[in-house]
């Protein structure tokens, strides 16, 4: 058996097998930080003993005894320092409960992440570590904070579930509907932060971020097969990861839909996020919100070019989605496709009025530019182009708008217009 | 497991006829499902007396230890199994007290 042989076969039992360890230590032992120390030090030991004793038969097995004797180890030697074990570290989750709607432990431990007590940035932090295993580290690298902070939060997080109890279980059938966007929004916006990364220092696409945002939407897609926004989450995710490659230019400038190579889109993605939004269709039911998204994105990737785009279909999805979710920014996205069907005097009247709250988003001064520009009107297209490029927190976003702006008539020019 | 469910106020009011009856309703609703442990209103910041005996010599004070624009108008004390169940409750216990509630538990 080759090293290399043994590193895949680590990193495969890392991603395939670290949630159910901490899950199932979580139920047995009742109490999140032991299961994940002993989670870890399982694969730790795990990296140690593989490349000689070679890696065995039933790998998620072999992690789970091991964490399982490292949690028990842990508990003897606090035992003998003090007495008074027992009650705290049973404190949830025992007696198990009768199974919910669905009996997975992964999904307990997806719904305490993610509970609705702690504050949503805990959420993500928490899920990131519990259920993706990423070190605490990483975390602290992706959302651009210090080390020693997000140690903290995630601490301080499973100090609030053991000592206020939050329960370890998949919430009853009539919770779910409830709870299940609150997971949600925690993996779209893990896949946001990936896709479009903020930050000077920070790569523009993150797709360690991008890549374990999908992961995690697959294993709930896993275990919750029968939720159509589960579905429309990981759609739409796979509809925007297939044209990741085709998003950046060699110099790291972002690449409008429009002006994109296609064929360098991932063609797999596609076909599998098509597959998701037709399955969805056929169910019948009313879509909601991601599963609306994924359809938008379902019909621009199922146009061989730009111009084969089918708007009116965009547009009526919008105007579905619009009567779902009222937030200006589906407003501004709305307008446009209005700009593609009815020009752009049109969709800047309606982009004008949400004036009021955009002010400060810089896709908002971004859709106002090219909407200017489009209409000869340079001068104000230019002022509305350096304040987006002022509010992009994106480095390959602000190139983009650098170069769109650099593009316009000088203004001396302009007034010829 | 008991958890507190502290109610907040910013105002020197108490409460109106129709929130003490619906605090009323839920408080029986505590007892017949045996969630109910204790609870209480409470006078007023003003009314409050600091005691201070940690050192010679006992330190009386008039008014409240904390200074605040909100403050705690009252209390409940519940039973429940975990903090869902606390949640529920207490998302009913602001609704018929017309206030804010913060949820902790008793260790």
């Amino acid at each position: 058996m080759t090293a290399t042989h043994v590193q895949q076969a680590l990193t495969r039992a890392h991603h395939d097998e670290w949630a159910r360890v901490v899950a199932t230590l979580t139920r047995r032992f009742g109490d999140l930080d032991l299961a994940e120390e002993a989670a870890a030090e399982a694969f730790a030991t795990a990296v140690e003993h593989w490349p000689a004793d070679g890696v065995p038969p039933n790998p998620g097995a072999w992690l789970t005894t091991t964490a399982n004797r490292k949690a028990i180890d842990r508990i003897r030697r606090e035992h003998k320092r003090d007495g008074k074990q027992k009650e705290a570290q049973m404190s949830f989750g025992t007696p198990p409960e009768p199974p919910g709607p669905v009996d997975d432990d992964r999904l307990r431990l997806i719904f305490t992440c993610c509970h609705p007590a702690l504050a949503t940035e805990t959420r993500v932090a928490l899920t990131l570590r519990m259920v993706g295993g990423l070190t605490v580290a990483e975390i602290a690298r992706a959302f651009l904070v210090q080390e020693s902070t997000m140690g903290q939060r995630i601490t301080r997080a499973k100090t609030k579930i053991k000592a206020a109890r939050v329960p370890y279980r998949v919430p009853s059938a009539a919770d779910l509907p409830a709870r299940v966007p609150g997971v949600l929004a925690v993996l779209f916006l893990i896949y946001n932060e990936g896709y479009l990364a903020t930050g000077p220092d920070t790569d523009p696409v993150r797709h360690d971020l991008t890549a374990e945002a999908i992961r995690l939407t697959r294993l709930l897609r896993d275990l919750l097969p029968q939720d159509g926004e589960v579905a429309g989450l990981l759609a739409l995710m796979l509809l925007t990861e297939a044209r990741s490659a085709a998003r950046l230019s060699p110099d790291g400038e972002l690449i409008a839909l429009g002006e994109q190579d296609r064929t360098a889109w991932d063609q797999a993605q596609i076909a599998e996020g098509h597959r998701l939004v037709r399955e969805r269709l056929a169910t019948g039911e009313a879509p909601g919100r991601y599963q609306l998204l994924a359809a938008i994105n379902a019909v621009h990737t199922s146009a061989p070019t730009v111009a084969d785009t089918d708007w009116s279909q965009v547009l009526a999805l919008y105007d579905q989605l619009a009567r779902l979710d009222r937030s200006r920014i589906v407003a501004l996205n709305r307008a446009i496709a209005v700009a593609e069907l009815d020009g752009p005097q049109a969709a800047l009247a309606l982009v004008d009025a949400l004036a009021d709250d955009l002010t400060t988003y810089h896709a908002y001064h971004a859709t106002r530019a090219d909407l200017l520009r489009r209409l000869g009107r340079g001068q104000q297209s230019r002022t509305a182009y350096d304040r987006s490029i002022a509010l992009a927190g994106n480095t390959a976003e602000a190139a983009h708008l650098t170069r769109r702006r650099d593009q316009l008539a000088r203004p001396d020019e302009a007034v010829a217009e | 497991m008991q958890y507190l469910f502290s109610v907040l106020h910013d105002s020197p009011s108490f409460g109106t006829d129709a929130e003490m009856a619906a605090i009323d309703v839920f408080n029986d609703r505590l007892q017949t499902e045996g969630h109910w442990v204790f609870a209480g209103g409470l006078g007023q910041p003003d009314t409050a007396t600091v005691i201070d005996n940690r050192g010679e010599e006992t330190v009386i004070t008039d008014g409240p230890y904390l200074e605040s624009k909100e403050y705690l108008a009252g209390f409940w004390i519940i039973e429940a199994p975990d903090l869902d169940v606390a949640l529920a409750l207490a998302t009913e216990g602001s609704k018929a007290c017309n206030r804010r509630v913060e949820v902790r538990p008793i260790l």
